[in-house]
């Protein structure tokens, strides 16, 4: 390719790029700048360039979130069930793949064609019975409702078991010999040979899980158990309608986990992938 | 045989037994549950004693017109969403993937939405959906118009409020499929592209003859994942609109909830679940079958 048309061929790919950075990255820029702007600016400017421009920009905004809703508590809540999800789930399901994926024993391929089966089943399919027995055994509106039931999970049992198996036999075999057992074999060989597919289960269930919407607005009544995702449509709709407010709700609500984003960017996208390609 | 699995089976059910309790607490027996109570009439706190009533629940759900609109809406959904999304993250991952400087920020930018709550994506674009000429889209619409678009109101528009319900799904989920798809090309063997190069082919017919037939499996893998989400569609849809204007915007997600949160009827809402579950059954076993046969011939 001669060089100018070769040039050409580059600038054009970096406009369509920058075009489609900009289109994607514009309602993130308003909820940013939005944040920072007194509350009756931010509708009026959305539609002009201001909308990107914060100019006389002031904290007022997240002083009023913390004054007119309870971020620290919902905030909390999110962490509390989000982590405690997380780290039993990621102890419980790595359990049970090694169990599926390195031991013998009877009845495991009947057991795992099972846990396969069940993978096809989404959460919403199971979202009316499940809420119909947390009603009936008084469990609404308690961290237990919305921790217990996603401990277990079929697909991370499923990508723990596709990892293990690929591991090489004499992991366990030399440990075997020296009389270890099998938990000890787990814990002190097999987990720190398997750290990419733990880094891919934490971050794809943390994902699932902080996002989480449709199962707290169900089983939550107060905001006392309530989590961020069920709280911020709270805050959306209490009168008044105040937008800079409600942008600065958000940005608290995304920062933490846009943070945590950059830094192990590589492992999101591995454990996004890892999921795909294994699925 | 026998002591050779004898020996560890005990070990391994103590190991399985926490997940495999769990799945069945908490997945398998609700499920049950759900299946057997589609075929009663249980509503929360009736008095009326709970009867056997067949098939009585899914005739009814076939011959509601709301749920039926639901449906309309969750294929309509599917059927726009599905191509559109995975045709943006195909170009931005074919983009992605030519060793551009910067690529890596690129991917970072547009990967970033994935990791935002949809909740929180629903609330951000209702302000960019603001009606009036000062609302972000309709000031966009106005400009690339050149004065031709009048301000509407997105999302109290029967008309509109689907078309703005899916560009938001769009904008959150192509960064994930453009990361699988990535992952996919950068699998792709450097020599079938010298071969084809050999044989002269042009960028287009490496495109066509060997780029996409090898992404073959993982744009199944996005398209059934996109197909699965357009029928899971309820954040979007309560936070924004609640179903409507005159249920433009309702779905067989949002349709159950309702029919257990405000109208109690535990016994329809769970028929609406296992008609959910069927259709994604079916979604399901149609990309198996893709895969396979795919398999098959190669």
């Amino acid at each position: 390719m001669k060089p100018t048309a070769h040039f050409l061929t580059q600038l054009l790919r970096y406009s369509v790029l920058t075009t489609l950075a900009l289109l994607f990255l514009a309602p993130l820029i308003i909820m940013l700048v939005g944040s920072l702007k007194a509350d009756a600016r931010v509708l009026v400017e959305a539609g002009t360039l201001a909308a990107f421009l914060p100019d006389e920009a002031s904290l007022d905004n997240y002083a009023d979130v913390f004054r007119r809703s309870d971020f620290l508590r919902f905030f909390f809540n999110s962490v509390l069930i989000t982590s405690a999800i997380v780290i039993s789930g990621l102890l419980v399901n790595s359990l049970a793949g090694y169990a599926f994926a390195r031991l013998q024993w009877r009845g495991r391929d009947l057991l795992f064609n099972l846990v396969l089966a069940l993978m096809i089943l989404p959460f919403e399919a199971i979202a009316v019975p499940l809420f119909y027995g947390v009603s009936m055994l008084g469990l609404r509106d308690t961290y237990f409702a919305q921790i217990a039931p996603f401990i277990a999970n079929a697909f991370s049992i499923y990508l723990f078991y596709s990892f293990f198996i690929g591991l090489p036999k004499e992991f366990e075999e030399a440990a075997r010999l020296d009389g270890a057992d099998t938990l000890r074999i787990f814990f002190t060989i097999i987990v720190p040979n398997s750290k990419p597919v733990f880094a891919s289960v934490a971050i794809l269930s943390f994902l699932t899980w902080w996002g989480s919407y449709l199962w707290p607005l169900m089983v939550t009544i107060g905001p006392s158990v309530r989590p961020l995702p069920v709280a911020i449509t709270g805050f959306f709709t209490l009168p008044p309608l105040l937008w800079g407010d409600i942008l600065a709700f958000g940005v608290m609500m995304v920062a933490p986990v846009l943070v945590v984003f950059i830094i192990f960017q590589r492992w999101f996208v591995r454990g996004v992938t890892a999921s795909a390609i294994k699925g | 045989m026998r002591a050779r699995f004898g020996d560890q089976t005990s070990t391994a059910l103590m190991l399985a037994i926490p997940a495999l309790l769990g799945l069945t607490l908490f997945i398998l027996l609700p499920f049950l549950t759900a299946l057997a109570l589609s075929f009663t009439n249980l509503r929360l706190g009736s008095p009326l004693p709970v009867e056997w009533v067949g098939l009585e629940q899914f005739r009814r759900i076939f011959s509601d017109a709301d749920f039926l609109r639901a449906l309309a809406n969750n294929l309509l959904f599917a059927a726009v969403v599905v191509p559109l999304q995975t045709a943006l993250a195909l170009a931005l991952a074919l983009l992605l993937n030519q060793g551009l400087r910067g690529a890596t920020a690129f991917r970072t930018l547009f990967f970033m939405p994935v990791v935002f709550p949809m909740s929180l994506v629903a609330v951000i674009w209702t302000l960019v959906y603001a009606p009036g000429p000062n609302g972000m889209m309709n000031a966009l619409l106005e400009q690339v118009s050149f004065g031709y678009w009048e301000a509407r109101d997105f999302l109290r528009d029967p008309v509109l409020a689907l078309p703005a319900i899916m560009l938001l799904s769009i904008w959150q989920g192509s960064g994930y499929q453009m990361v699988i798809l990535l992952a996919g090309l950068q699998n792709i063997p450097q020599e079938l592209y010298e071969g084809a190069a050999l044989d002269g082919a042009g960028h287009r017919q490496q495109l066509l003859h060997v780029t996409l037939p090898q992404l073959r499996n993982p744009l199944i893998f996005v398209m059934l994942v996109t197909t699965i989400l357009a029928f899971r569609l309820f954040d979007q849809v309560q936070i924004m609109t609640r179903g409507g204007p005159d249920n433009a915007t309702t779905t067989v997600m949002y349709e159950t909830v309702q029919a257990i949160f405000t109208r109690r009827q535990v016994g329809r809402a769970c028929a609406m679940a296992v008609v959910f579950f069927l259709l994604v059954l079916t979604i399901t076993w149609l990309q198996r079958r893709l895969v396979r046969q795919e398999r098959e011939v190669a």
